[in-house]
């Protein structure tokens, strides 16, 4: 049975955007307000949720190429890693640096070495949320 | 007044809530608990814009957007699974 479902995809369609324009918000928002590497990375994962629910798994999977079991590995991999950075100073286990840097642009900008460790966590979140979502909801 | 009209309105959701949780404990079929948990969600971001009115902040709008991104995938998972009996597909026909 064809089963129309036009208004699903339409709305899919836009609030896909909306919600990763709000993982990306939350992400840099991170530092002194409510957000982070962890709350990003959920976001992220419920907006391909969100696609895999609309849309079958083969879709998903050819639009997006990406094993997310890669992505979790990555992500572990980039969060040691800067925390290891730390180590080449004479600072402790998962220390963070910031300053300030006069940008082209954005003019006066705080720059902070826990960016990079929360993008770590992101990339963890994402990959273990969507692994965990496909081998729950894939029927037999 | 502009305060006790907020308390009020709180208290109000929450015989709302109370109300769409009988629904939930009691509801006869499937559609009737995921209308009455969408109802409460709902409740709830109401609940979490009025308090960030009675406590003067911004802090608490992000929780509302994220509450109601989770509400709406929540409500098209149960929908789908009530339609189909499956929630993600492995392909789909056509």
């Amino acid at each position: 049975m064809k089963i129309n479902d036009v208004i699903l995809h339409s709305v899919t369609k836009v609030a896909v955007f909306i919600i990763l324009t709000l993982a990306v918000y939350l992400f840099f928002s991170g530092h002194h307000n409510p957000g982070g590497g962890f709350i990003g990375g959920l976001i992220l994962s419920s907006a391909f949720v969100l696609l895999f629910l609309t849309f079958d798994v083969e879709t998903v999977k050819t639009a997006v190429p990406v094993d997310f079991k890669t992505v979790a590995a990555v992500g572990a991999f980039t969060a040691v890693a800067t925390g290891l950075g730390s180590l080449f100073f004479g600072q402790p286990f998962l220390s963070q640096a910031f300053g300030y840097f006069g940008l082209p642009i954005l003019g006066e900008t705080e720059l902070a070495t826990v960016t990079l460790f929360e993008s770590g966590i992101a990339l963890v979140v994402v990959g273990v949320v969507v692994t965990i979502i496909l081998s729950i909801g894939e029927d037999v | 007044m502009i305060t006790f009209m907020l308390v009020a309105s709180l208290i109000l959701f929450g015989v709302a809530v109370g109300i769409a949780l009988y629904r939930i404990i009691a509801g006869p079929t499937l559609p009737d608990r995921i209308t009455a948990m969408d109802f409460i969600g709902v409740n709830l971001i109401s609940v979490i814009g009025v308090i960030s009115v009675l406590f003067n902040t911004l802090a608490f709008l992000e929780a509302i957007l994220v509450m109601a991104i989770l509400l709406f995938i929540s409500t098209v998972a149960f929908a789908r699974y009530i339609e189909r009996g499956v929630i993600i597909e492995r392909k789909r026909d056509r």
